[in-house]
């Protein structure tokens, strides 16, 4: 028998972290119970043996995550010697496929994304008991439970999609190669950045179940999570942004979100993750809502493994090429055990979530961020219902019903406009109550940008009324602008009402005032900036509805038009590389008479005259802040043999991927401790001017200004 | 009226109904059909016959055994100047329901419409109804225990209360 010295040590690594992850959780647990009153009481130990014990299973899990990196580096090894004995990196990877791929490969089928997920998942674990001071005993049940979700991960490794599965017979001279539409730069960044989200999520779940078990007092978990929910929701956002920008890119449909389960799949969790991130704020400055928080968090958890249920058990039909498996029984088995606990925890320790203060006002904050978290996890729900329709219709009708982009557009745009709506207006409301004065100074300016927009929206042709075709569209577009501008006004008074008064208390100018502000309450603006990107998004969304399309035959020589360019075809050029032949047009772009760009759109087709023959489009892209010009070989017409290029016109595009720019900008704010230090000077001045504001620093500053 | 309308302005009720008018204006304008060409209407309302998952009109797989004869296809059927619930019904019986995008069928396809629709309604109501109820239960016992503490709370207490509470707003 041949010898598979690699493979063996991953699969060694495997088991080995598996053990060690059993230890730390069935340990971990025992030493968490024997230290409690109820264990002390029934043991007559002393505490100290059981802090030891706690103290091994915590070093079992640092050194879990030591093997597990190695099973992941066997496995990320095999692939860049071209070990193709290890079936997987014989489907995954060839001897051609350039290095950076091959890294890639380790998450490019089902069985390398379950290690990248259990390393992940190992890796979050490892900071965490790193980490354990900030509070031992809450840290500790944190890292059981993380440990307890890690077992199901490396159990299915281990046995239902072993990774390091020897290919029967003679080992294969090359592999199948990696997927082409897989070999771009952004989908080596796509899958982890995402599984970083939906993996991060697991540590907020683990600390708010453990802070449930154990009756922690006060809000205390929530301070120590929320820099991770946040990482881990701005990773879920780059994530799939990257995924959309990659769609967009390379797939040549000229989208960049096509409703697919897969897609939803990473959606869903984000919405419930989003409601969770506002929410948590309501439990934090008025201690309410605290059953709502920890459904929200159990409910993102499980959302992500839901996802990945509903995608990889084969239940729904998907357009990633992974969404047929036989792992499914697994996770029914573990989301069922999951929620079974979460729902028996939260029966027994339902007493201690009890909300300390009541809503007072429906004009409120608090309202706003209740009805902000509803709207989305309504859209959380239409996609969760758009996603399972299908399974349903079978099960009701004895056949499938397909539910794609024109269901959830209708469904979802209205309420996406709502959110936009609400994210304008919970900020501009505040806690407890609003005054009908205070709302009528906040709302003004705001009100006036929107009915500003919509009119001149209007007066330069944008008229739902006129566009028959596309009215629908037009008008929720022209909403859409119209709220964002109301939306950024707000956040700019917001922005400058407190800069006025910073300026007037240290003399800086306004510019250097806003930045002061918000460092000192860096959560505060952050979070205004995050808004700003997600308008600065919708605006780019909103732009798909003045989309244009043309396509024509071309030879040389033929011009093509789509809105201010003009395309000219230079030639057409065919060529054979040893991994594809290819067909391409060199097309001129102009903009009136001004030569603008020079365009080259291409037609791929992979392994040739094999039964692995695989196209592949290369888009042409010319982007602009105002419009992208999006050009695609389409091929060649049977029976002309001249090639189709398909032209479209993209305006605003190029802002939703600003936008997410902002999002990340401000989520890195919104991360940042606040300026603790008052400068001095400010202090000085200040006992000078306000004795009564001296000491209070940036809160003072705030508060004066928002009541000013 | 003048008088009536400056009146009616200082009143929360006059702003609430505005708002309630012009949400409803809003709601009735979002909910006009839109009027495409038929062949991008129909199209947009179809998923490629080939089980790629891929929209009618986006498939863009080369040598894709179904779109380009369903492309044909619907530019006859257009042409025979049918109807669009005609054409999709002559789709869905061809190539089976699965050919369709979104849930036309009526029967238990409508359910997919009604659905959320109606929890979005019910969420929105259960939430007012939700809000009120505490705001009422509030009231009650805020009433109960200013009367017992603001006798017990100097000028200086109140308004640092008050400071507290402002300036720990974000």
């Amino acid at each position: 028998m041949q010898p598979h010295p690699m493979p063996e040590f991953g699969s060694f690594c495997l088991l080995l972290g598996l053990i060690l992850t059993i230890y730390n959780f069935a340990v971990g647990a025992l030493a968490l119970w024997g230290s409690s009153a109820a264990g002390l009481r029934a043991t007559r130990r002393p505490v100290e043996l059981w802090n030891r014990l706690g103290e091994t299973a915590r070093r079992a899990g640092i050194a879990s995550f030591v093997a597990v990196t190695c099973a992941a580096f066997a496995l990320v090894w095999a692939a860049f010697t071209n070990d193709f004995s290890v079936e997987y990196v014989r489907e995954h990877s060839n001897l051609a496929l350039n290095p950076a791929y091959k890294f890639a490969a380790l998450w490019s089928g089902q069985e390398g994304s379950l290690l990248l997920w259990a390393w992940l998942l190992s890796g979050y674990g490892l900071v965490l008991r790193f980490r354990h001071r900030v509070d031992v005993r809450l840290s500790a049940f944190a890292s059981v439970i993380l440990a307890g979700v890690q077992i199901f991960f490396l159990l299915l490794m281990c046995v239902g999609a072993p990774p390091f599965s020897i290919h029967p017979g003679p080992v294969p001279a090359d592999g199948a190669g990696l997927n082409v539409l897989l070999r771009y730069p952004e989908m080596v960044m796509h899958p982890p950045l995402l599984y970083l989200g939906y993996v991060g999520f697991a540590v907020p779940f683990a600390f708010a179940l453990g802070a449930l078990i154990m009756r922690y007092p006060g809000e205390k978990w929530i301070h120590i999570t929320r820099r991770w929910t946040m990482v881990t929701w701005l990773f879920l956002t780059v994530g799939i942004f990257m995924g959309a920008h990659w769609a967009y890119s390379v797939l040549g449909w000229g989208g960049y979100w096509g409703w697919d389960p897969v897609e939803n799949a990473s959606l869903m969790p984000w919405l419930t993750g989003t409601a969770f991130l506002h929410s948590v704020m309501m439990q934090e400055k008025r201690g309410m809502m605290k059953n709502w928080n920890v459904w929200l968090i159990f409910s993102t958890f499980l959302l992500t493994i839901l996802g990945t249920l509903l995608t990889r058990s084969g239940a729904v039909q998907s357009v990633h090429a992974f969404a047929q498996s036989n792992i499914g029984p697994w996770f029914y088995a573990f989301i069922t055990i999951a929620f079974a606990i979460c729902l028996f925890v939260f029966f027994f320790q339902r007493d201690h979530l009890k909300s300390e203060n009541k809503l007072e006002s429906l004009v409120s904050r608090e309202s706003s961020f209740l009805f902000n978290n509803l709207i989305l996890l309504v859209a959380c729900f239409v996609v969760l219902w758009g996603t399972l329709f299908p399974v349903l219709s079978e099960y009701v009708q004895g056949d499938k019903t397909s539910v794609g982009a024109p269901f959830y557009n209708r469904v979802n745009i209205p309420i996406g406009l709502f959110l936009l709506l609400l994210t304008g207006l919970g900020p501009l409301l505040a806690w407890r109550s609003t005054s009908l004065r205070s709302l009528r100074r906040n709302f003004v300016l705001p009100t006036a940008a929107i009915v500003a927009t919509a009119i001149a929206l209007m007066l330069f042709g944008v008229r739902p009324w006129n566009d028959g075709d596309d009215m629908q569209s037009t008008f929720f577009s022209l909403v859409a602008f119209s709220l964002g501008a109301g939306v950024i006004t707000g956040i700019a008074e917001e922005f400058l009402r407190g800069a006025r008064v910073v300026k007037a208390q240290t003399d800086r100018n306004l510019l250097s005032s806003a930045l002061l502000l918000t460092r000192r309450n860096t959560r505060r603006y952050g979070g205004y900036i995050i808004h700003f990107g997600v308008v600065v998004i919708f605006i780019g969304i909103a732009g798909g509805a003045f989309n244009r399309s043309t396509q024509s035959e071309m030879s040389y020589g033929d011009q093509m038009y789509i809105g201010p360019y003009r395309l000219v075809c230079q030639s057409i050029t065919q060529d054979s590389t040893p991994e594809y032949d290819t067909d391409y047009a060199l097309l001129d772009v102009y903009r009136g008479d001004k030569f603008v760009t020079q365009l080259a759109p291409e037609r791929r087709i992979y392994f040739p005259g094999t039964e692995q023959q695989q196209p592949a489009t290369m888009v042409a892209l010319h982007s602009t802040a105002q419009n992208d010009l999006y050009v695609v070989f389409d091929g060649r017409d049977p029976n002309t043999g001249k090639p189709e290029i398909r032209a479209q016109l993209h305006p605003l595009i190029a802002w939703i991927w600003i936008g997410v720019v902002i999002v990340v900008v401000g989520t890195g704010i919104a991360l940042m401790p606040n300026l603790q230090r008052t400068p001095a000077r400010l202090l000085q001045q200040d006992s000078v001017r306000t004795p009564e504001v001296a000491g209070v620093g940036a809160g003072g500053v705030v508060a004066k200004a928002r009541n000013a | 009226m003048r008088n009536w309308i400056k009146s009616a302005k200082h009143s929360p009720i006059f702003w609430a109904r505005a708002s309630q008018c012009l949400l409803l204006c809003a709601i009735t304008v979002a909910m006009l059909g839109a009027v495409h060409s038929q062949y991008d209407r129909v199209g947009g309302n179809l998923m490629c016959g080939c089980g790629c998952g891929q929209m009618l009109l986006e498939c863009n797989h080369l040598g894709c055994p179904a779109s380009p004869g369903m492309i044909r296809e619907l530019h006859a059927q257009v042409a025979s100047g049918a109807t669009d619930e005609a054409i999709l019904a002559w789709f869905a019986t061809k190539y089976g329901p699965t050919v369709l995008a979104a849930p036309i069928r009526g029967g238990f396809d409508t359910t997919a419409w009604i659905v959320p629709f109606a929890i979005f309604v019910l969420a929105i109501f259960g939430t007012f109804g939700i809000v009120w109820l505490w705001k009422r239960r509030y009231g009650m016992i805020a009433k109960h225990v200013s009367a017992e503490t603001a006798a017990d709370m100097t000028p200086h207490e109140a308004s640092l209360r008050d400071r507290i509470r402002r300036e720990t707003e974000y």
